[in-house]
């Protein structure tokens, strides 16, 4: 892997040029998209930056100066002990903390140079940009193609819709156990069928991240790996954040890894071959190789 | 055996308790056949008394004939108090369906905890005001102050709207309207409540708006107990009468004529909406007024109250029946 120059000194003249509006209700495609390195490891472009991030619950600090880098179509796996901070701060990237009352973030998080928490940044907006895969498949008990179409018909994409479904659940994999079926429900799909819906459901509206929160934790084995050949497939074409507790799994499909550790602290991030083989921390390193956690 | 010491004594005071327990368990039963021996002796009573009735009047003439009056001369048909409760049914159907249905997405999707935790309770004593006093209020204030708009209609806009009368359907259906209203938030609010937060988030995740989530995801999910609320409210509306009697009179509205058009028949739409300014007495209030008159024990006016309230009970035997199935077709679609 030849990313040591991502992440460093580029990004700062693109950061400034990127910023695009997040406050339009519609918003295009980035219009710097097809200046982008496509589809390889040696694009160093960051698409998500935080500085200084504090996540409070209440009285609870969740997250600690997370400072983090992740660059364009690639995965990058966070792993850590349950209650570490790793979703929450997946969840910080698309707003979806703005759910919890008594969740409060301090400090900069930057989509494309453009600080998400910026007063004029509209959520729904950025949401649909920054697409999600929850950690229990959550499809809506509506056909198997009404749950693609959903996304598609709320941001008013419904142009050509018969085939963007279809594209959509090709790349998920799933197009050809459901052709014969869309118009079932999608509570009949097995648990991994479901969570490729929720997959293809994501990708539909054609976002440029896709958070995953733990995407094959509920899932058999097959199904999982399955799910995982997948997200191989999808960073080719999409940024993929993925929150993990299994390490296997990040070791397996990551191309950065960063470990967050108890106290919701951010111990190391660097190139996940570097993090399973040579970690600099010594607490990284226990809880790799299974000492603790 | 021999390592295992003196067993122990655990007889414990089992005669009493094995007394105590038949007996909890013979009231609690008895409980139970109470209940359903009345709903049987009830069922049983309407049916004979209404067969009874059915020998004198044929069910042909009770269910075709035009007038219903119990005081001679006598005709016994149902049509027009049928169409007195169809018409306080679909006014009240009418206010209470959208606007409890939008209270309950407001209560659960929108409210915040400190807001729904006051407002919840004070739409269920809206439930809990005797139904006297909705009529009361009805015939005192409400219908008095429609003919205020109107009459303000009519002069701003040169239209010629008739003048309600003392009593008449229109406020009827209001209060009913109004009665019913917490009926459809409170299960309605309680079956979105219970629609997983994951759908919401999915939803959420791929940019929709809360409006978008709440009717869109939310309603669809929960639409079994929301139309389990719009069957119970309607059953009640069918059902109430005191409210019915002060505000709507015990006058039964006139069968509006039919016409026809291209051999196909049909009411005007314009009288069946005149009917609300009269007197709409329904099946209930025809019953209350036969049992209160001075009408003798074996005389068929009396019968006739059996056969009325058989037909309700058919009803809303059938409302009930399409709620359950209802219910159970759609239940546990997202678990």
């Amino acid at each position: 892997m030849t990313t040591e120059d991502m992440a460093t000194e580029t990004e700062a003249q693109h950061d400034e040029a990127e910023e695009e509006s997040l406050i339009s209700t519609d918003p295009g495609k980035g219009g710097l998209d097809e200046n982008a390195e496509r589809g390889g490891v040696t694009s160093g472009k960051t698409v998500i930056r935080s500085r200084d991030l504090d996540v409070f619950y209440g009285e609870t600090q969740a997250l600690q100066h997370i400072d983090l880098e992740i660059p364009e179509n690639q995965v990058t796996a966070m792993i850590g002990p349950s209650g570490c901070g790793k979703s929450t701060f997946l969840r910080c990237i698309n707003r979806m903390n703005d759910l919890i009352d008594i969740a409060r973030v301090e400090g900069e998080l930057t989509f494309k140079g453009k600080n998400v928490y910026d007063d004029d940044v509209d959520p729904v907006a950025l949401r649909r940009r920054i697409g999600m895969v929850f950690q229990h498949p959550n499809p809506f008990p509506k056909s198997i193609y009404d749950n693609v179409a959903y996304g598609l018909r709320t941001q008013d994409k419904t142009e050509n819709m018969d085939e963007v479904i279809e594209e959509s659940l090709k790349k998920a994999a799933l197009w050809d156990e459901v052709k014969d079926r869309l118009d079932e429900s999608a509570l009949d799909l097995s648990g991994g069928q479901q969570q490729r819906l929720c997959i293809a459901r994501a990708i539909a509206v054609d976002p440029e991240v896709v958070l995953m929160d733990e995407p094959a934790s509920a899932l058999d084995p097959i199904a999982t790996s399955q799910i995982e050949d997948l997200i191989e497939e999808l960073s080719e074409e999409y940024t993929v954040v993925i929150v993990t507790h299994n390490m296997q799994q990040a070791a397996r499909i990551s191309d950065k890894t960063a470990v967050f550790l108890t106290g919701g602290e951010l111990v190391e991030f660097d190139d996940t071959d570097k993090i399973f083989e040579n970690p600099e921390s010594q607490r990284v390193e226990d809880y790799i190789t299974g000492k603790f956690g | 055996m021999s390592n295992e010491g003196q067993t122990p004594d655990l007889t414990g005071d089992r005669g009493f308790r094995t007394v105590r327990e038949s007996t909890y368990r013979y009231a609690l039963a008895g409980c139970a056949v109470l209940s359903v021996l009345t709903t049987v002796s009830i069922i049983a009573v309407l049916v004979l008394d209404a067969a009874d009735f059915f020998s004198v009047v044929p069910i042909a003439e009770f269910l075709t004939a035009t007038e219903f009056s119990a005081s001679e001369p006598t005709t016994f048909g149902v049509l027009p108090l049928a169409l007195g409760t169809m018409l306080i049914t679909i006014g009240a159907a009418v206010i209470a369906l959208p606007v409890g249905l939008l209270t309950a997405i407001y209560l659960s999707e929108y409210a915040t905890e400190r807001t729904r935790s006051v407002l919840k309770p004070m739409l269920e004593v809206l439930a809990g005001v005797p139904t006297v006093v909705y009529g009361y209020f009805a015939i005192v204030y409400i219908t008095p102050a429609l003919n205020v708009v109107i009459g303000w209609l009519n002069g701003a806009l040169g239209l010629g709207f008739p003048n309600l009368g003392l009593f008449n359907g229109l406020s009827a259906s209001l209060v009913v309207g109004i009665m019913i209203i917490p009926m459809v938030s409170s299960i309605s609010e309680d079956a979105m409540s219970s629609v997983p937060d994951s759908l919401r988030q999915a939803g959420y995740g791929l940019g929709a708006t809360k409006f978008n989530v709440s009717l869109r995801i939310v309603v669809p999910a929960a639409i079994s107990g929301i139309a389990s609320s719009f069957i119970l409210a309607i059953s009640r509306a069918i059902g109430e009468t005191m409210a019915v009697v002060l505000a709507a009179g015990s006058q039964p509205p006139d069968i509006p004529a039919v016409q026809s058009a291209f051999g196909i028949p049909y009411v005007a739409p314009g009288d069946l909406i005149g009917l609300y300014t009269e007197s709409s007495a329904t099946m209930t209030v025809a019953m209350i007024n036969i049992a209160s008159g001075d009408i003798s024990g074996g005389s068929t006016a009396y019968k006739s109250l059996f056969a009325i309230g058989l037909t309700l009970f058919v009803i809303t035997l059938a409302m009930n029946v399409v709620s359950d199935v209802v219910a159970s077709r759609y239940r546990e679609e997202y678990e």
